[in-house]
């Protein structure tokens, strides 16, 4: 019988239930006391809400240490959060319902290193193979359904599979760490940067592969980059981190064409130009994104944004909905906010 | 036409590791005006870093073999003694890298680095190389320049250390700056801001400057002209438009064709360039693109395609890059 490539067991969670649901997610890391013991704490994930349903593609987009891989070491749960939690179709993850055993093996991640996830004393179908054996499937189907994974990725089993990580290209090292993540069939895969150290050519394949692999297994992705462009082709919907929080969520469509937060608009508009003709002329945003270990108070972006008034310095925006399904953490989109901008607040409705 | 800065001629580099020849330049053409600026474009391990490293003759050179020309201002950099290298390294030729804790070192200031790099070319004072610092940093638009001049590199930011680091290639008014993806580190917003800062000072300074990378779009914000390198060989060169909308070699199209404007459209596939770059060890004979190339005849593996013209100031290594050529694209 021929290998089929592995399929969880999809329990059918009610149809309406997100996927993954996440509340109030907060992560910080303590500053060990330095020269002048100096203490504090690194604010990665500050309070984090969103919600994932099946079969969707979200990107994760956000400066250097906004604190999009403490995110995605939260949700596989490499880390403990501090406070929120984390459902996985509509079940506590760590609770009783899913013993963290069983929710590992429905999440996988790829990383950006493709080097740090393979053994380099295991050949490639090895690699593959080792979590499913782990997880009790008997050795020799465990090795066919790698071959057969090989094959999916587009690494022809008989030429790959006895290689070492060593042996291979940067490209085929990070074809065997999917294969590798779809090995025990994944409903969820989290890829960090996962084509970022990638050539642009090789890029483009993974990218495909991806897409295909998507279509065809059902998978739901979250998708971290700082390749706004990839992003955006990739994404179903995008959600915008600045300094651990949420600053825009919305369609993919309504975030690159109609971005309401300030960062956000200036984040596209850091985007080279492609056109000779059209070079950027001033750079939208000056200065190094700033150090999530003590954030500004009231609005996290207020030293930066053009858009700032006095009350964004005191009271801290809450998401709000600016566009269906499209919400944005700025007093500018907030009915009352005291901002200048801000919508007036609606009445209550007349019952009259 | 005035002098170039830089000009390369059949440059070839091959290193020697163990049994194995790694023939990393495959000779390779480059000029540079004064004041121009000129983005290398290729993949990694195309070459893009051995080529600049020749420049400044970098490499130990018993472990490499080089053939082939490199003239800046007129002066052929493999004659030099050591006394020219250092007048070349520093003084008509600055550097900058990816990374800048490389060039800058951790146990002196910023300032410090500055100084001595002024001294080491220039007989000045201290206080005068001192008040030259200063003016660098404001030049690279360091906010609070003399509160930074004393700090430690490790106590800048990523995007302030950048701008250290160019201030530090500047320091004997050099004619030719070479950077060697400066800006692949950085967040998207900084990045940005290097671009325009390298723009700028190629403007005010008149600096020529060889820019590595490979982002298209960073290429297209800082270059006059653009070279795209493929397997130690530049492939393509010429105006900036003119390699951008129409595009001859085929590689470069298929570059192009995951990357510029609608050409990501979701949904659709991307149309990807299949396999990977030649192991430089062993290079395929003729064009080494041809393993890749959809547009592959037999022809193009029997020798390797001679740098031609089909378009004024715009030239292309590819058989059948005329077909394509004549026809408006
Ligand atoms: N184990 C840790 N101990 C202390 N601080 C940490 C730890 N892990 C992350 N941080 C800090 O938390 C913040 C967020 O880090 P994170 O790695 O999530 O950023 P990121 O958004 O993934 O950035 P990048 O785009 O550079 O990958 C950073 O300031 C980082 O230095
Ligand atoms: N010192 C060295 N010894 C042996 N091989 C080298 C050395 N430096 C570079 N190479 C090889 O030369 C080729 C081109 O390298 P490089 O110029 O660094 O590429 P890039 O275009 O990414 O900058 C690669 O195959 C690389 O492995
Ligand atoms: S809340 Fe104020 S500072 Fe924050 S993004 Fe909106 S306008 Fe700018
Ligand atoms: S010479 Fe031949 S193989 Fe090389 S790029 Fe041109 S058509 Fe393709
Ligand atoms: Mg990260
Ligand atoms: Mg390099």
């Amino acid at each position: 019988m021929a290998a089929t490539l592995p399929l969880a067991d999809r329990t059918p969670a009610t149809d309406a239930a997100p996927l993954l649901e996440v509340e109030g997610l907060v992560k910080h890391f303590p500053l060990r006391g330095g020269l002048l013991g100096r203490t504090g704490r690194v604010r990665a994930v500050d309070g984090v809400d969103f919600a994932l349903t099946r079969g969707e593609t979200l990107g994760i987009v956000g400066e250097s240490g906004c604190g999009k891989s403490t995110l995605a070491r939260l949700l596989m749960r490499l880390l403990d959060p501090d406070a929120g939690t984390i459902r996985f179709a509509g079940r506590i993850v760590g609770g009783p319902d899913l013993p963290l055993r069983a929710y590992r093996r429905r999440v996988q991640m790829v990383f950006q290193d493709s080097w740090s996830s393979l053994n380099p004393r295991l050949s490639v179908e090895e690699s593959i193979a080792f979590a499913p054996i782990v997880h009790g499937t008997p050795r020799a189907e465990a090795l066919a359904r790698a071959h057969a994974l090989l094959d999916r990725v587009g690494l022809d089993p008989r030429r790959f599979a006895g290689r070492y990580p060593h042996e291979l290209s940067g490209g085929q090292r990070q074809r065997v760490n999917i294969a590798r993540a779809l090995a025990l069939g994944p409903e969820l895969v989290i890829l960090d940067e996962a084509v970022s150290a990638l050539d642009k050519s090789v890029e483009a394949q993974v990218l495909n592969l991806l897409q295909d692999l998507k279509d065809e297994l059902g998978l739901t992705y979250l998708f971290i980059s700082h390749d706004l462009q990839v992003v955006r082709y990739l994404s179903d919907r995008v959600l915008v981190m600045y300094l651990g929080r949420v600053a825009e969520l919305g369609p993919a469509e309504a975030i690159f064409e109609s971005p309401r937060h300030p960062y956000t608009q200036a984040l596209l508009r850091s985007m080279p130009s492609l056109d000779p003709d059209a070079r950027t002329r001033e750079a939208p945003l000056q200065g190094d994104p700033p150090n999530p270990i003590d954030p500004p108070a009231g609005c996290r972006f207020h030293p930066r944004c053009a858009f700032a008034e006095p009350v964004c310095g005191r009271r801290e925006p809450s998401l709000s909905a600016c566009g269906p399904a499209h919400r944005v953490a700025c007093l500018m989109a907030q009915p009352g906010s005291g901002h200048g901008r801000a919508p007036r607040p609606s009445r209550e409705p007349d019952l009259g | 036409m005035a002098e170039p800065v830089l000009e390369i001629r059949g440059l070839e580099v091959t290193y020697r590791r163990g049994a194995e020849r790694i023939r990393a330049v495959a000779g390779l053409d480059l000029t540079i005006g004064p004041g121009e600026a000129v983005a290398l474009i290729g993949e990694s391990g195309s070459g893009k870093s051995v080529t600049l490293r020749q420049v400044l003759r970098l490499d130990p050179e018993r472990t490499t073999e080089v053939a082939g020309s490199i003239r800046v201002c007129g002066e052929e950099v493999g004659k030099l003694d050591a006394a020219g290298l250092r007048r070349l390294r520093g003084g008509r030729v600055g550097m900058v890298f990816q990374e800048p804790l490389l060039a800058l070192d951790p146990v002196y200031t910023v300032g410090q680095q500055i100084v001595e790099a002024i001294r080491a070319h220039e007989p000045v004072s201290r206080a005068e190389a001192r008040a030259r610092a200063l003016e660098l940093l404001r030049l690279v638009h360091v906010p609070s320049p003399e509160r930074r001049l004393d700090a430690y590199p490790h106590e800048l930011s990523g995007g302030l250390r950048q701008r250290a680091m160019i201030a530090l290639a500047l320091s004997c008014r050099p004619r030719l700056l070479l950077a060697d993806e400066p800006t692949t580190a950085l967040d998207a917003t900084v990045q940005i801001q290097v671009l325009l800062l390298l723009r700028e000072l190629q403007e005010r300074l008149g600096l020529a400057i060889l820019f590595v990378t490979h982002d298209i779009g960073a290429a297209v914000e800082i270059a006059d002209r653009i070279a795209v390198i493929y397997a130690g060989r530049i492939v393509e060169e010429g105006p900036v438009r003119s390699v951008i909308r129409s595009p001859l070699h085929p590689y470069t199209r298929g570059l192009l064709a995951s990357r510029t404007e609608g050409a990501l459209v979701k949904g659709r596939r991307i149309a990807a360039i299949p396999g990977s770059p030649p192991d430089l060890a062993r290079p395929p004979p003729g064009c080494a693109f041809a393993p890749r190339c959809s547009l592959a005849l037999e022809a193009c593996s029997r020798q390797v395609p001679k740098l031609e013209t089909p378009v004024p100031g715009h030239a292309v290594r590819c058989l059948r890059a005329r077909e394509w050529a004549a026809s408006p694209a």
